[in-house]
């Protein structure tokens, strides 16, 4: 009924704005001029309210970075952010003149030259020397600015040097998980296929391998319990594709391990699924200050994207692929704290910048900075808490449980080669 | 069938009281008649951009006052994705993403092109009627119906397509990621799927009434810059739509037959998914190599219709015709080239983003001669503001603020701290959505009386216009600010941050003028249907131009001219010429001996 009545106003309204220029209409036209001519005090008006406008709109471009400019982000955090900022402030200037130029004319014209009957326009169709003027000024200033910016560009894109700290960063819906590398200082191969709720990130181990794997096991039995059940035909045929889902997920895992295991044999040591348990899982971000730091992006549902205001660093995380970026911090937490911010709650912000669903808002982590020996510390503590604790040593594949695999059949049958995440 | 069709045009031309015998069916709903069925495009694209704006208003509501509750939310999503008045995070994000997709396809494209493109192409080059007046009125009915699914996609159980108006896989594909991925998304798909193939053969059709439909006289270098415009927007659409059409089947299959086009590797709601090997960046390079030349295609006709009319109303010829239509081509051309800008920061090769940038930027040149050339045309001109000329140099103002910030995105190292933040919104929305929108404007106050036969009221224009162009500035300006801040897109509400405590006042000031501007488009509703039915009687040029859509009759006719077709002797921009009597001379008008033809 409500809804009637807006519905009934709003109608009533537009009649009424009509019913105005109808009346508006008439009375002009009772004066002798027809309402939709330009009278000359028309073409004064918008001419004056061209020139208000310029007058306006460049106050309100300076009450607001007046007024605004303590409220942007602070000093950048990190030497990759010292130069984008450096960047963008030289971009600026450039713009700034160009913005002004073009817009006073622009104003400035639109207002002076009011209509005149007494007046003709100045008959000017082309000159070939100012327009060549104003295709080479332009193309000579963005020269300037693509140079600055590719060599800006490539410095920050550059791979990080082999002896950077390196972290990753898992992002899912919604929330982001930290992975450092542990004792071994490198990280192991991952597969989605393997998370589960102890395993977050897919680490591939033999032990979580077989962990997922009876997992699957009990789940088959499970359902394969419930069919014995009675149930409607449309119920029996979901469980059958769940177990044949199941099924294949086994087959893969199964496929996993063997080029886990071939991978072991050729490469000893230095195979990555060897790296794996002592890797360190966890919700705490934190970074050395002055040392630099190459950050491997991965999600595990849908896109986000990895944004660090702060360090003006962003990246996205992307299913399926592993993304890079890096970055040297030059100012730990605490300095932002007591020097720049003064606010002893401030806090690094890691907030998600790709639409990624209803949380997508509230998808965030903070990032600590640290001083170097405090993040060494820090390093040897986290370590003490592996992916998986000390007693099941990496390669130790007696544990796997063979019933598994009779479950699966032959794994050498399946060709396919399971992915690694990397 | 186009000679056929000519002729039949002619014998109509021959005794214009033949209209009166057309059922309303065929002169009304399945009409064949260019000028209709342009009417037809303006009218739907009136009432779909109403809806994106009201949704506009609603998660502006909700970002100047997040988490309090509105009866006008409430009244629009009812208590399901309202209760209490306050918008369901889902809903945000479909509100956003359905926002977006009215606006730039329904209303900037469909509305923009499929109104002038249909209106002016046959008016402004001397023919009787479009190539096929067939296809012309499929495309309108398949334009229809895809507007139809799109607003029925919006009562769907979980909601409409919910993964921003690009929406990029996976978040699209899987429904477990977000309820809008449901049928919501299909419908979105089907929807756009209608709207390509209405697109495609619209654009055909002016390709092919451009190039073969010209009358005597009208060469290349005599057509008005709005055709010249048109004619790059239709071959930017048919080479880059098919891409996004199989962007989009792809996508269908992907959410419907097991494939993995777009998917790899997902873990989602506690179970790993079978697909393996795709990837959810081959979607970025196809929707953006559509959906950077989108770009253009909603922004050249838009500058087409200003160059006109500047240069009618500034009574002076356009300045520097040949580099105006040498600029179109680059920018037609460059834009194919650039699509990786927008996907600077998705682990592309960085090498390859160079290449990039080094192409965006070059776009910028084409760009700045355009301004430099309005803004020579206004020098020493004649300037009588209709509110037509108002829009286009609203749209010039619009094109400079939102062209400068273009070149700080363009720039990738400089596009990692602003992507995907209220900067792009800023950026995009100035220079694509509200020149676009001018242009639109300009052009509706301009041919109303072609279209019509009657004027809209000017002052009501002018209250719309400078109520419209100050709001444009209020609610776009401040969200370079907000962006700068580091406030991310697409964010239900701000206040999980409080990084962002600064700049969210901001953000109640855009939604002030916001509103404002919303409303002011009911000036403009209300001034454009009270005018086509009440508004004074038009004269047959009433802005003294000299295009040839002018000396046709006031009241519509089948064929457009009475008897032989109009033979056109010089270009369109002789205003104020010297040694003429009057400031203008029509295209119509042969040479004067001796007279030179100064193009």
């Amino acid at each position: 009924m409500s809804k009637l009545l807006i519905l009934i106003v709003v109608l009533v309204g537009a009649l009424a704005v009509a019913q105005v220029a109808r009346v508006y209409e008439l009375t002009s036209r009772l004066r002798g001029k027809r309402e939709e001519d330009i009278s000359p005090a028309d073409n004064r008006m918008n001419a004056r309210l061209m020139w208000a406008f310029l007058v306006a709109y460049f106050a309100f471009f300076i009450w607001l970075i007046v007024a605004y400019k303590d409220k942007m982000l602070p000093v950048a955090a990190s030497t990759q952010g010292v130069e984008t900022d450096w960047l963008m402030n030289f971009n600026w200037a450039i713009l700034a003149v160009m913005f002004v130029v073009t817009n006073v004319l622009l104003f400035f014209f639109a207002g002076k030259y009011v209509y005149s009957k007494d007046r003709r326009a100045f008959w000017f169709p082309h000159n070939n020397k100012l327009e060549l003027l104003w295709t080479i000024v332009p193309a000579a200033v963005l020269a300037v600015i693509i140079i600055y910016g590719l060599n800006s560009w490539n410095n920050i894109t550059s791979p990080a040097s082999p002896d950077a700290v390196v972290v990753e960063l898992y992002a899912k819906q919604f929330d982001w998980t930290a992975r450092y590398p542990g004792q071994d200082g490198r990280m192991g191969a991952t597969d989605y296929r393997l998370i589960n709720g102890d395993n977050p990130l897919g680490i591939v181990t033999a032990k979580s391998i077989a962990t997922r794997l009876a997992e699957i096991d009990t789940e088959i039995a499970e359902e394969e319990a419930r069919l014995q059940g009675v149930l409607p035909d449309d119920k029996v045929a979901e469980i059958e594709d769940h177990i044949g889902y199941l099924g294949r997920m086994a087959s893969r895992i199964v496929n996993l391990r063997v080029v886990m295991e071939q991978d072991i044999k050729e490469n000893g040591e230095a195979s990555t699924y060897l790296h794996g348990a002592d890797d360190v899982v966890t919700k705490d971000f934190v970074l050395p200050v002055h040392k630099e730091v190459d950050i491997l992006i991965r999600a595990r549902d849908v896109i986000h994207s990895a944004y660090m205001p702060h360090l003006r660093i962003q990246m996205n995380a992307v299913p399926g692929m592993t993304t890079h970026m890096k970055v040297t911090p030059t100012i730990t937490t605490d300095s932002m704290r007591t020097h720049v911010m003064h606010d002893e709650a401030f806090d690094f912000i890691l907030l998600c910048n790709k639409i990624c669903g209803a949380s997508h808002f509230n998808m965030q982590m903070p990032l600590t900075v640290v001083t170097a020996s405090e993040f060494t510390a820090w390093v040897a503590e986290a370590n003490k808490k592996p992916f998986e604790p000390a007693g099941t040593q990496p390669g130790a594949m007696a544990i796997l449980p063979d019933s598994t695999v009779n479950l699966v059949g032959d794994s050498t049958g399946a060709a396919q080669a399971p992915s690694t995440g990397h | 069938m186009g000679a056929h069709a000519h002729a039949a045009h002619a014998d109509h031309g021959a005794d214009h009281q033949h209209h009166h015998e057309e059922s309303f069916i065929s002169k009304f709903v399945f009409t064949q008649d260019h000028k209709m069925i342009g009417k037809q495009f303006l009218v739907t694209a009136i009432l779909m951009a109403w809806v994106a704006v009201i949704m506009s208003v609603i998660f502006r509501l909700q970002l100047a006052w997040p988490g309090e509750g509105f009866a006008f939310t409430n009244f629009f999503l009812g208590d399901k994705w309202a209760p209490g008045g306050v918008i369901d995070p889902n809903m945000y994000l479909a509100l956003v993403t359905i926002h977006g997709t009215i606006m730039v396809f329904f209303v900037l494209t469909a509305g923009l092109s499929g109104t002038f493109a249909n209106m002016l192409i046959p008016l402004q080059l001397g023919a009787r009627d479009m190539a096929s007046g067939f296809i012309n009125m499929l495309s309108y009915w398949f334009f229809f119906t895809s507007s139809v699914i799109m607003l029925a996609s919006l009562f769907v159980e979980g909601g409409p397509a919910s993964a921003g108006w690009t929406i990029y896989p996976p978040l699209s594909a899987l429904p477990k990621a977000i309820p809008g991925s449901g049928a919501g998304m299909t419908l979105w798909l089907v929807s756009m799927a209608l709207f390509i193939a209405s697109s495609l053969m619209g654009g055909l059709n002016y390709v092919v009434t451009i190039l073969n439909l010209r009358t005597k006289g009208m060469k290349m270098t005599r057509m008005p810059l709005t055709i010249w415009a048109i004619f790059f927007t239709a071959v930017i659409g048919i080479l880059s739509f098919p891409v996004l059409l199989s962007a989009a089947l792809l996508l269908l299959l992907d959410r419907g037959m097991h494939t993995s086009f777009y998917l790899s590797d997902i873990h989602i709601a506690g179970e790993a998914l079978e697909n393996t090997g795709g990837s959810p960046i081959l979607f970025q390079h196809l929707f953006w190599f559509l959906g950077h030349p989108e770009v253009y295609i909603v922004l050249l006709p838009a500058l087409g219709i200003t160059s006109e009319i500047i240069s009618t109303n500034a009574r002076k010829p356009i300045f520097g015709y040949r580099a105006m239509i040498g600029s179109i081509m680059a920018i037609a051309f460059l834009s194919f080239l650039v699509w990786g800008h927008h996907m600077f920061i998705t682990g592309m090769n960085p090498f390859l983003g160079s290449v990039f940038v080094f192409t965006t930027l070059l776009i910028a040149i084409p760009s700045a001669v355009k301004v430099f050339n309005y803004l020579t045309t206004l020098w020493r001109g004649n300037i009588i503001f209709t509110p037509a000329m108002l829009f286009s140099i609203g749209l010039v103002a619009t094109f400079i603020a939102g062209g400068l910030t273009g070149i700080i995105l363009a720039d990738s190292a400089l596009d990692i701290m602003v992507h995907d933040t209220y900067f792009v919104i800023a950026h995009f929305h100035i220079v694509m959505g509200m020149s676009a929108i001018f242009g639109m404007f300009a052009g509706i106050y301009h041919w109303f009386p072609k279209m019509y036969g009657r004027m809209m009221n000017t002052k009501l224009g002018y209250l719309h216009f400078w109520i419209t162009f100050i709001c444009a500035f209020g609610v776009f300006f401040p969200m370079h600010f907000i962006g700068l801040a580091g406030a991310p897109r697409r964010y239900y509400s701000y206040t999980e941050f409080t990084m962002f405590n600064g700049v969210v006042d901001l953000n109640v000031l855009v939604t002030i003028f916001a509103i404002t501007g919303a409303l002011a488009q009911l000036i403009f509703t209300g001034n454009f249907f009270y005018s086509v039915f009440r508004g004074p009687k038009s004269v047959q040029n009433p802005w003294k131009s000299n295009t040839l859509e002018w000396t046709t009759p006031v009241e519509h006719m089948h064929g457009n001219w009475p008897g032989p077709l109009p033979v056109v002797h010089r270009w369109p921009y002789d205003y104020s010429k010297p040694g003429k009597a009057e400031d203008w001379v029509s295209q119509i008008t042969p040479l004067e001996p001796g007279e030179t033809e100064d193009n």
